[in-house]
């Protein structure tokens, strides 16, 4: 859709640059004359905010790399010299802390909107793989990134999530070692994972340039899930988008510094802020927020093996989505049933999230053990059933009928209000 | 047992680690962040550095500072702690002069000279807060086998379970005093023990301490600090005082945080009201 540029440079030295190479005409095909659905909600803001965090992330994360010693005996007194000494450095640290969990609950929203408007079908399906790449990237990036103060959640964290990996037969074992760089959790494991944690966020920014590639190669869906179909149904990203993703951002920015200059430990651990500690193990070992969904998992079956195969399942099933939601119809505005089941879901998310904070025992374990079941089914049998058996309501025949069709409905309803009122 | 509740946690750990582990506990040496099950939740305090505008009261951040440094800092260290913070902006705010007074009052090892020995100098504003034990098995086996936690950070260290749905109001409220309420309860919650409750030998009973049994005595009873302003000098106003100060040592720019905080939401919300305008200028030529 981006493919060719309408931008004809005046400048002459512009001219000249643009016909060897084309980087202005393609900024300008991609943000400026980029076609977008005239329809999307504000829930297709999480795009732009998502890439905000990214920008966000890399930037604090770099100034907070120059003060930062990745050594065991130094990491800690490192970071408390960041928030003591180093000019604005609490604003700086606080801002990179809240940030990974401001880009996991935009990622999450972004993630729920996709599947909610049915944005992974056909022909998005490697857009929406990308996508699933970039969070399983971001998970390692943030788990290695929350061990890099070597708090006492830190090691505890990098010894339980490193550890399960040693549920492989034969070769676990060999696998943690070599995560490890030695027999436990110590400094070689934080030097490497300082280096990949300086890493991983530029590999997401390639997959983001693939994935952003990929949404222009077919264009971004829309509430009604109606491909457009004339140039009515579209309007150019810029302004349009752009005011629109900015406003999004800026109110999306509010609620982070909220968090960030209010709260600034509400979402961390008190623990981490006890230096790690191999001798004492802290009475409950809880991971970020943003994993706990998933640790529920990961502890709701009673084998190792088995826990950390869900664990991981639990995304890969994930990357089949496109094939395994038969349905033709592609919104969820237009599927009664798929909507009921889709906000079940959601719920049962945020159920395994709350019970991945709870201690692993009695009533927790059975609840994990149902919502579990409940996660693999509304994606194994439940996506697929829907698609045979639901009987969608109809799909409108253009965006631009969606959009004014609704305005055309409303328009004589408002008009026969207002005419007593000016009357009386 | 607290070791094994929240993982199927032994398989998952060395098992070298594990056995010290369970010891540390069993000794009462552990300091977990979080409260136990049963321990009663500690009373929510009036702080004067709570909520958005919140600034630390400078008098109670002195008193506080002299509570620490005749009672707590016998046992406990606070080794990110500099004399020179005495003196900075959104503290105590003592004078530099002040603050080099409190510094010269140490004795701290510097060296080598040029001959290659150690010696010994009055304390400068940048040195550290001099620990009053060597190492940490000089504290220990000073204690009773405790080691008396650094207070550096102790105030953001403790937490307890607020439950659902206290955890989502707090957001709403913007309480982060679960540190300071906890070690505030926790100095004035020294009891008798119950009846029937096995005090191990060495340990004290301690109304919101997970577990209840603490190795650390009552630090503090009412006129041992005398106070120059006038102040009760009671254990209550002890330990809000010396919490007060440990906030500040844990969090020493709480008060530009806030400050900056409001300036950075005034801006934003002006910012995001001019966007949200524009935008509905730009939608409107769109015919939707």
């Amino acid at each position: 859709m981006s493919g060719h540029s309408t931008f004809e440079p005046k400048n002459p030295a512009l001219k000249w640059f643009e016909s060897r190479l084309p980087l202005v005409g393609l900024i300008h095909s991609s943000f400026v004359a980029y076609p977008t659905p005239r329809n999307l909600n504000y829930w297709w803001t999480f795009g732009g905010i998502l890439s905000l965090m990214l920008v966000c992330q890399i930037v604090s994360g770099v100034v907070l790399a120059m003060h930062y010693t990745p050594h065991i005996t130094l990491a800690f007194d490192s970071v408390e010299h960041i928030m003591r000494d180093v000019s604005y450095g609490w604003l700086i640290r606080y801002i990179h802390a809240n940030g990974a969990s401001m880009f996991f609950i935009a990622v999450y929203i972004h993630m729920f909107r996709g599947l909610y408007y049915g944005s992974y079908k056909a022909p998005r399906e490697v857009l929406w793989i990308l996508g699933c790449i970039i969070y399983l990237l971001m998970m390692a990036t943030a788990f290695m990134g929350y061990v890099l103060p070597w708090g006492q959640m830190s090691f505890w964290g990098a010894t339980v999530i490193t550890n399960l990996f040693s549920a492989f037969p034969v070769v676990g074992p060999t696998i943690v070692e070599w995560l490890w760089g030695g027999f436990s959790v110590d400094n070689a494991t934080l030097n490497r994972f300082f280096s990949l944690h300086y890493l991983l966020p530029f590999m997401i920014a390639g997959v983001v340039v693939l994935h952003v590639w990929a949404l222009h190669v077919v264009g971004q869906n829309n509430p009604t899930g109606v491909e457009p179909k004339s140039a009515k149904d579209t309007v150019p990203f810029t302004p349009y988008a752009t005011i629109k993703d900015g406003f999004g951002m800026v109110c999306f920015l509010i609620f982070f510094a909220w968090f960030l200059f209010y709260i600034p430990n509400y979402l961390g651990h008190a623990d981490n802020y006890i230096p790690a500690n191999p001798l004492v193990t802290p009475a409950h070992i809880v991971p970020e927020w943003y994993y706990l969904p998933f640790y529920a998992m990961l502890r709701a079956v009673p084998d190792k093996l088995g826990g950390v195969l869900t664990m991981f399942g639990a995304i890969i099933v994930l990357f089949f989505v496109p094939w395994l939601d038969t349905s033709k119809v592609r919104s969820g505005v237009y599927r009664p049933l798929f909507k009921q089941f889709f906000w079940i879901w959601v719920a049962v998310c945020i159920g395994l999230g709350w019970l991945g904070a709870k201690p692993a025992e009695g009533g927790y374990v059975i609840a994990g053990r149902i919502l579990t079941i409940y996660y693999f089914a509304h994606f194994l049998i439940i996506l697929p059933l829907l698609g045979l058996f639901e009987k969608p309501k109809a799909v409108p025949a253009s965006i631009t009928e969606a959009v004014l069709g609704k305005n055309r409905g409303a328009a004589p309803a408002s008009a026969g209000v207002s005419t007593p009122q000016t009357k009386g | 047992m607290s070791t094994t509740m929240s993982f199927r946690s032994a398989s998952f750990r060395s098992s070298l680690l594990r056995p010290l582990a369970v010891a540390a506990l069993a000794f009462g040496l552990a300091a977990p962040a979080l409260a136990a099950e049963g321990a009663p939740k500690p009373p929510r305090e009036e702080w004067s550095f709570a909520g958005p505008f919140g600034t630390f009261d400078q008098g109670q951040l002195q008193r506080g500072f002299q509570v620490f440094k005749e009672v707590c800092a016998s046992c406990h260290s606070a080794h990110l702690f500099s004399f020179r913070n005495l003196a900075q902006p959104g503290g105590p705010s003592f004078s530099e002069a002040q603050a080099k007074t409190v510094a010269e009052e140490y004795q701290v090892q510097d060296g080598p000279n040029d001959a290659g020995d150690m010696f010994d100098r009055p304390g400068r504003l940048s040195d550290r807060w001099p620990s009053p034990f060597p190492n940490e098995q000089a504290a220990r086996a000073s204690n009773g086998g405790a080691y008396p936690p650094d207070f550096s950070t102790l105030a953001k260290a403790r937490t307890y379970e607020v439950g659902f749905p206290g955890f989502l109001i707090d957001i709403l409220t913007q309480y982060q005093e679960n540190g300071v309420d906890y070690i505030h309860a926790l100095l004035v919650g020294y009891e008798e023990p119950p009846e029937g409750f096995a005090l191990p030998e060495g340990a004290h009973y301690n109304k919101y301490f997970p577990g209840h049994a603490i190795k650390m005595p009552q630090p503090i009873s009412d006129g041992q600090v005398t106070y120059s302003d006038g102040s009760p000098e009671t254990t209550d106003q002890y330990s809000r005082d010396v919490t007060a100060f440990m906030m500040w040592m844990a969090e020493p720019h709480l008060e530009a945080r806030k400050r900056i905080g409001f300036q950075v939401m005034i801006f934003l919300i002006i910012f995001a009201g001019l966007l949200y305008f524009t935008k509905k200028k730009v939608w409107k030529s769109a015919g939707h």
